[in-house]
């Protein structure tokens, strides 16, 4: 890249973090204990809306994967969220009744938390329905990967989304609150991606799953985006774009190998189509707080209102992390 | 000295970071009877190294050695390692082989184990120990020059510097001289030594010379030691007792509970490094669990193995797999799809039933064109494949290289043969990408297109415009094909090639994938009938195509 390209990249950088203090002014402290984060904690930031029935199966998670504190935004949240997170020894809650669009899709609240709180941990930047996927997650804490990441003098990890789906119509099992989410979207699409490299930011753009198989089929271009770097060891220069797809400086997008080697990677799954999805797609759709005008979202209320099966005849039903690892979609690399 | 033939054994533990761990393994020693000499590094900090004072007590055989501040790859790992050594042997004569390891190391037998083989060996010396010129694993390629070259520069913090002052001095030709009677050697710098030997060494009249060489030395304490055993020790098995796995660059590969089993297979005593949180691991070596277990043998092969394993899924990773950690440039891995598959352009169109035919030949499930525009023609007419991959068009368009390596990734093992020509949504990249590929076996039949284009419709102008375009995309692709770096097997025939001989031709374009009984089960697939064809030839002809498409059509093109 030429140096105007870097300088460019410099500056987007620098407009990031300036734009999020001047966002930050929106975010109301409601409860902080993050006097309790100690130097080398992992921490978890996230951004939600009405999640209540999620939360604890979430927290329950990461916490046993050894992730020590949440920092939370509560964007506005009606169905008790921010009661419930506030009691959870482990928890810091901000709030904000302002827009999610407008905070650029929640960035700009995540940028300023993790840049006040983030800088020196291991950080994860999640959604509420994300769960982890990582070698050796079954018998390894958290922390034996961010040793080794430190070791091999990695700064950042990649995670993929993996978008999981039930068998039959996605409303027919109720999600209760606390249940494993993937008791009920057990499927996946296993080999159907769509990676492309950007020049800019030097990180794959990745696109395909059952959301380009099914839900974005007439318009595949238009599918989400599914790479992700949710775990990163955090410093006061770094920034996320316009996503959480995409970091600054950009040598933290490099999580691939590109002359034929594999660098270590995990999976999120991607706990979206539940049944919870119905109403969260009729909130959405009212509320056109989402990317490129909600239409994701719109495209789930056409196909949910044919009560259109996800599944088909070549779904993988997931087992563990070594199954993902042998169909190619995550990797241990050299973490032996 | 009291080197006896019942000495027992003496531990010099060098400490830096979990503490908790080596005060563990400390006890460990200690309570089976073997004195332990602790050196801690100077950076720790004051409280945490009181910590672990007062967590060991006071013990008739603990000592703790004078503290130097040792740097990776520091004359000061040695320095403290003589000290630590120094005060081990005067403190207890009973001492008759000195164990060296490391706060992270973890024993892997009963500390009687050890003792009994020290026993049976009470001459011997372990040290790895291997002539310069033959250690061929040291990284950055630097071996006989660690000896001969100066090191002023740290390797991880200022890796340039140290580069660049590497290459001066080679330009330079600087050449340190190696003192007399030193022959160097490298290895492992965990070791065993025996009491004689080490004193040897200690006490060596020409120790200050030795040292004030070896501190200019890159990594002294893999050589100090192992060169010095050489002129002292009395019978040296060149091997180390410590397990230790490199990465490629040269860290230790740390190991952790899922380990287990592995390491319980280990002909070593210790293992190095062990992962401070593995509990597991802890909590079994260090008591007696394995005497409740029946025994396992000893299987080191498969300790390497798998660490080579993971070694080169880091370094060339799985050929054809295209995912968020792995994703090699067009032309930068060796093999850039998951298994050979077949490609067959024109041979639906010249024969009855190819598809189908090819099926039973071979075995494999045959698609049909996988680039057509209306959808992807899995086998079968399937809407979706292996991989959850869709039959839609716009989707495979979307991506298309991608479409074909999902797809043999996703049925890797089983052979993928599938119909292309120039009545498929070619793509430029694609085309470059098969005709590029070690993997791909391309059969084609030119100008077969104007038998689909008879089938399919009466000459008209837009027929005609048609067939121009079939033209040059199919002249496009040849000129790909059969261009200079093509990599994929070729085969090209006319068509006048095929109703010449046409089983002939299909026997061959089939002759590594199908199966030779069931080839004379089946016998080929017939030609289809050509009645009328050669006059719809004709009227294309009149019509004011290209007079190239008609040289396929015209007896024996290659003659």
């Amino acid at each position: 890249m030429s140096v105007l390209g870097q300088i460019r990249l410099r500056a987007e950088r620098h407009a990031k973090l300036f734009r999020c203090l001047r966002k930050s002014a929106s975010l109301r402290l409601r409860t902080k204990r993050t006097d309790m984060i100690r130097p080398r904690d992992i921490l978890a930031f996230v951004t939600l809306r009405n999640e209540l029935i999620r939360l604890p199966y979430f927290l329950d998670y990461y916490r046993a994967q050894g992730v020590r504190h949440f920092l939370i935004v509560d964007n506005g949240s009606t169905d008790g969220s921010a009661e419930y997170l506030e009691a959870q020894r482990d928890v810091s809650l901000w709030s904000t009744e302002a827009s999610y669009k407008g905070a650029g899709y929640g960035v700009d609240w995540l940028n300023h938390l993790l840049w006040l709180y983030g800088a020196g941990h291991w950080v994860l930047v999640l959604d509420v329905d994300e769960f982890l996927v990582y070698p050796f997650c079954d018998t390894r804490p958290l922390s034996a990967l961010t040793d080794w990441l430190d070791s091999q003098g990695r700064r950042s990890f990649g995670a993929m989304l993996l978008d999981m789906y039930p068998k039959g119509p996605v409303s027919a099992q109720p999600y209760r609150s606390g249940q494993n989410p993937f008791e009920i979207a057990r499927w996946f699409d296993a080999g159907n991606l769509s990676i492309r490299r950007n020049a800019k930011y030097q990180n794959l753009w990745i696109q395909g799953g059952v959301r380009q198989r099914v839900i974005m089929a007439d318009a595949p271009h238009k599918a989400p985006a599914l790479n992700k770097t949710p775990l990163v060891r955090w410093s006061r220069k770094y920034a996320y774009a316009s996503s959480t797809h995409t970091l600054l400086p950009r040598g933290l997008n490099k999580v691939y190998d590109d002359t034929g080697g594999e660098f270590a990677s995990g999976v999120l799954l991607h706990a979206k189509f539940l049944d919870t999805i119905v109403e969260k797609t009729r909130e959405e759709m009212a509320r056109g707080e989402h990317y490129a005008g909600s239409r994701e979202y719109r495209a789930y209320s056409r196909i949910l209102a044919q009560t259109q099966d996800l599944w088909c005849d070549w779904s993988s039903e997931y087992i563990n992390w070594r199954q993902l690892e042998i169909l190619g979609l995550m990797s241990k690399g050299d973490w032996a | 000295m009291n080197a006896t033939a019942t000495g027992t054994l003496g531990i010099v533990m060098l400490c830096h970071t979990a503490l908790r761990r080596a005060a563990q393994v400390a006890r460990f020693w200690l309570e089976a009877g073997c004195p332990v000499v602790i050196h801690l590094d100077r950076a720790v900090p004051a409280a945490e190294a009181q910590a672990m004072r007062d967590d060991l007590g006071s013990h008739p055989l603990l000592a703790f050695g004078p503290r130097h501040r040792c740097d990776w790859g520091s004359w000061h790992l040695v320095a403290a390692t003589q000290d630590a050594c120094d005060l081990l042997l005067r403190q207890f004569p009973q001492v008759g082989h000195v164990l060296l390891t490391s706060g992270a190391c973890l024993p892997l037998r009963p500390a009687t184990d050890m003792q009994a083989y020290l026993a049976a060996h009470p001459q011997t010396d372990f040290i790895e120990s291997v002539a310069i010129e033959h250690a061929t694993w040291t990284m950055g390629g630097l071996s006989e020059e660690r000896f001969t070259l100066y090191f002023p520069f740290n390797w991880h913090k200022q890796r340039w510097a140290f580069d660049q002052f590497v290459e001066v001095q080679r330009k330079l030709r600087i050449r340190r001289e190696i003192p007399r009677p030193l022959r160097p050697h490298m290895g492992s710098q965990w070791w065993c030594l025996t009491r004689a030997t080490l004193s040897a060494i200690l006490n060596d009249p020409k120790r200050k010379r030795y040292e004030r060489y070896f501190r200019r030395n890159w990594i002294p304490d893999e050589s100090y030691f192992q060169t010095l055993a050489r002129m002292h020790a009395r019978a040296i098995e060149s091997r180390s007792l410590t397990l230790v796995k490199f990465d490629r660059n040269g860290r230790p590969n740390l190991f952790y509970d899922d380990h287990l089993h592995l390491l319980r297979r280990s002909d070593c005593f210790m293992a190095r490094k062990i992962w401070p949180e593995a509990n597991r691991l802890y909590d079994f070596f260090l008591s007696d669990a394995a005497r409740k277990l029946p025994p396992v043998a000893p299987e080191p092969a498969k300790i390497d193995r798998y660490f080579e394993l993971a070694e080169r899924q880091r370094t060339q990773g799985r050929a054809g797999l295209y995912m968020q950690s792995r994703f090699p440039g067009i032309d930068s891995s060796a093999s850039k799809t998951a298994g050979p598959y077949s490609v067959f352009s024109g041979f639906d169109h010249m024969f009855e039933h190819f598809e189908h035919w090819l099926g039973q030949v071979t075995g494999t499930r045959p698609h049909g064109h996988l680039y057509a525009p209306e959808r992807v023609q899995f086998h079968g007419g399937a809407k979706v494949w292996h991989g959850a991959i869709s039959d839609s068009a716009a989707i495979r368009d979307y991506n298309p290289r991608m479409f074909l390596t999902n797809l043999l990734w996703a049925t890797r093992g089983e052979r993928q043969c599938f119909a292309y020509g120039p009545e498929d949504t070619m793509d430029h990249e694609v085309n470059w990408f098969m005709a590029t590929d070690t993997n791909a076996e391309i059969h084609v039949i030119r100008g077969a297109w104007v038998l689909g284009l008879w089938q399919r419709a009466e000459i008209s102008e837009s027929v005609v415009a048609e067939a121009g375009r079939l033209h040059r995309r199919e002249q496009d692709w040849l000129e790909i094909l059969q261009s200079r770096w093509r990599m994929a097997r070729l085969q090209v025939w006319s068509v006048a090639d095929i109703r010449h001989a046409p089983e002939l031709a299909l026997k061959k374009a089939v002759s590594e994938i199908a199966d030779p009984v069931a080839l004379t089960a089946h016998g080929t697939a017939p030609l289809r009938p050509l009645d009328g064809f050669d006059a719809y030839l004709l009227a294309l002809r009149n019509a004011g195509l290209a007079p190239q498409v008609f040289k396929n059509f015209q007896g024996d093109a290659r003659r």
